[in-house]
């Protein structure tokens, strides 16, 4: 067998914020994988290159660690799998260290403690050209020397930045061999003292800091100025989604309803023409609509993620969610749950104590979730005026905010809840890293977005195609009887769930075809909105394709105010979503928990409602 | 003096991580982020409530520390 025709297995191991990612996006390009490890819910990445000498590698880019010593979840997976201990997963045939080559007396302890483990690995110091910038000078020769282990220089933002890591792979394949020296004396003194030694002979440094970092810090930290520039990120954000979006979203909705009328141009009249353009058509169609909103979020909150301000904003928010039984480390997953509460329970992996983090995943589902978004804007554009308030906002900009601002709101009111409820003294860790600045890379964002936009689709295209068919064969059989005076739905399956449901729904103002609509969405949110075009596109007759694409003036001549304030504030607490429940399961381990989730949320969202409905009806929107 | 008592803005060097329970995870972490004998010290800025976190800056990198935390590490002020 020649050692060419192989696959080599390399991991990508490093401190967080050391632009391993980045790297890895370099080197793989959009041919990655993305998935769990086995048993646990840690996101497994794995891509593929070759090398200038034709041989291939498979490249794991493994969660972000300070040290061997594990404090989260991330961290043990890193640990186990750079020991080969990880069940299901061969131990990598060479570790590349990556280093922030302007954070070396941080990272090199840690390429230290991985250099014990006595595998064949490479150092890659990354960001040298920012280093250079800083005039920050680092002899490579020497530092190899002294380490004992390949030592190469990476610039991740560069397309030949990791041109020298290949070679020096390549190199390594051809060759293997572990490092030639090892500390005597593993203990953390030593790797500290050996750190210091290496900094000393390779290393210069006009100052420690960035100044660029620094004046950025003093104003963005400032207790006021700081707060201020936070609120405004915040509110741009939501701003934009709401506005920018439109244009974008009009050209998605003329480009869908011009292909259902190409199908149905196509189909003959019947039960196929009716399930294709009412049920496909009119379902799916008005979940895709919502698709740009979602990637302007999403673009948000990725370029915020790369610029390393997010750990800034909980660096500000710590206080306020520490008092509320949170961590400033929560921020960041809720503020990922505001696209999608799946990826965002994920991410409270990051969260060492395990107390913050069961907190935080309960009251994720209270982030308002992407799928929200659909429910909010269909309610939002057809109830609510398109008033300018002081000249700038927009009101139905302001509704959206309010809407959002109140999830926030009950989600610090129900962990303080919790907090109280445990009686809980003991200590919670913050130990968070501040990272350097950076201008988020395009390539980054871009293969960010197309992960997280890859996921709605496939989920468009399973579970909600699959929903709204059935709900098209609940909602169009049986069929009426001859003698029908009721529209055809009414004698339906669907409609007939929906009368049932209705006894517990009629005093929070929700009429059978939102009841109708509450059972599918269940599984995703934002089926709800398909489903209550699908509904009244039956509803109207099976010939009428319009009705679809009419469902705001449908549902503003059908509804009452009270009725649709009633349901925007169901959806601010509504629980059903599976996925959020499964992932909850998979996180906690605990149907407990669960059950927790469910009943909460569920009481929230009736207490609400109801509230809502009976003060609107009583102040004479009803 | 503790970290968590030094003023703002003023070098110091930190001296030890003291435990508060035997084999105490966050001494071991803050050791392992750059806490240890001889390492330069500055606390940059304070959260907008409570004057809390800190933030301090350690070697090359700023790290956010509760008070809790920051009262574990003894330092020397630098001489003026």
């Amino acid at each position: 067998m020649s050692a060419e025709a192989t696959t080599l297995r390399v991991a990508l191991v490093g401190n967080p914020n050391c632009g391993k990612t980045a790297l890895f996006n370099l080197l793989t390009g959009s041919r990655q994988k993305v998935a769990n490890y086995a048993g646990v819910t840690v996101e497994r990445k794995e891509g593929r290159f070759q090398g200038a000498s034709g041989r291939s590698y498979a490249l794991l880019d493994l969660p972000g660690a300070y040290s061997l010593h594990a404090a989260s979840l991330d961290e043990a997976i890193t640990r186990d799998l750079c020991r080969g201990f990880l069940p299901g997963e061969p131990v990598p045939d060479v570790l590349v260290c990556v280093v922030d080559a302007t954070n070396l007396r941080l990272h090199l302890r840690f390429v230290l403690e991985l250099r014990e483990l006595g595998r064949p690995m490479i150092v890659a110091v990354n960001m040298a050209d920012a280093a250079r910038r800083r005039g920050i000078g680092i002899d490579l020769a020497a530092l190899e020397h002294s380490l004992g282990v390949p030592v190469v220089e990476t610039v991740a933002v560069r397309r030949d930045g990791a041109r020298a890591l290949i070679a020096s792979l390549d190199a390594l394949a051809h060759a293997p061999r572990a490092p030639t020296a090892h500390l005597a004396d593993a203990s953390e003194a030593a790797m500290h003292s050996e750190t210091r030694r290496l900094l000393a002979a390779a290393v210069t440094m006009p100052r420690r800091t960035a100044e660029i970092d620094d004046t950025l810090d003093r104003w963005l930290l400032h207790p006021v100025i700081g707060l201020v520039a936070l609120a405004a990120v915040m509110f741009l954000m939501f701003q934009a989604v709401f506005s920018w979006a439109t244009p974008l979203q009009d050209g998605v909705a003329a480009g869908i309803a011009w292909l259902g009328q190409q199908a149905a141009a196509l189909l003959p009249q019947g039960p196929l023409h009716s399930l294709v353009v009412d049920g496909v058509f009119a379902g799916v169609g008005t979940v895709v609509e919502f698709l740009p909103q979602i990637l302007i979020l999403f673009l948000f909150i990725l370029a915020l993620e790369e610029s390393g301000y997010l750990p800034r904003a909980a660096f500000l928010l710590d206080r306020v969610m520490f008092k509320a039984g949170l961590s400033g480390r929560s921020f960041i997953p809720l503020l990922s749950s505001f696209a999608c509460a799946v990826p965002g329970i994920m991410a409270t992996r990051s969260i060492q104590d395990p107390r913050d983090r069961l907190a935080t995943i309960l009251v994720a589902p209270l982030m308002t979730c992407s799928a929200r978004l659909p429910v909010y804007t269909l309610l939002i554009g057809a109830f609510i005026p398109r008033h300018q308030v002081a000249g700038v906002f927009n009101l139905q900009g302001l509704v959206l905010f309010a809407l959002y601002l109140a999830g926030i709101v009950s989600a610090l009111a129900v962990a303080w809840v919790m907090k109280r409820w445990r009686r809980d003294r003991s200590e919670h860790a913050l130990l968070l890293e501040l990272p350097s600045y950076r201008m988020p890379h395009p390539r980054d964002l871009a293969i960010g977005l197309w992960e997280r936009a890859r996921i709605f689709l496939r989920r468009v295209g399973g579970i909600i195609l699959a929903l709204t068919v059935l709900l098209w064969f609940l909602a169009s059989f049986p069929a009426p009887p001859a003698d029908a005076t009721l529209p055809a739905i009414d004698y339906s399956l669907a409609g007939r769930i929906g009368h049932a449901m209705q006894h517990v729904f009629a005093p929070v103002g929700f009429n059978w075809q939102i009841c109708v609509a509450l059972v599918p969405g269940m599984a995703a949110r934002e089926v709800a909105v398909s489903s209550l075009a699908t509904v009244y596109a039956l509803a109207a007759g099976t010939n009428d394709t319009a009705a679809a694409a009419q469902l705001s003036p449908i549902l503003h001549a059908q509804w009452s105010l009270a009725t649709a304030l009633s349901l925007l504030v169901w959806y601010i607490y509504a629980p059903q979503c599976l996925s959020t429940l499964a992932i909850i399961r998979r996180e906690t381990h605990s149907w407990k928990q669960v059950g927790i989730a469910t009943g909460y949320l569920f009481a929230l969202a009736y207490g609400a409602s109801l509230v809502t409905y009976q003060i609107a009806v009583a102040l004479g929107a009803g | 003096m503790r970290l968590s008592d030094l003023p703002r803005r003023i070098a110091a060097i930190v001296e030890r991580v003291e435990e508060r329970t035997p084999n105490d995870p966050i001494a071991r972490r803050l050791r392992e982020l750059g806490f240890v004998h001889g390492e330069p010290v500055e606390v940059m800025a304070a959260g907008p409530v409570g004057a809390e976190p800190l933030l301090v800056q350690v070697g090359f990198t700023r790290f956010a520390l509760r008070r809790s935390e920051a009262e574990r590490v003894r330092v020397v002020p630098e001489a003026a």
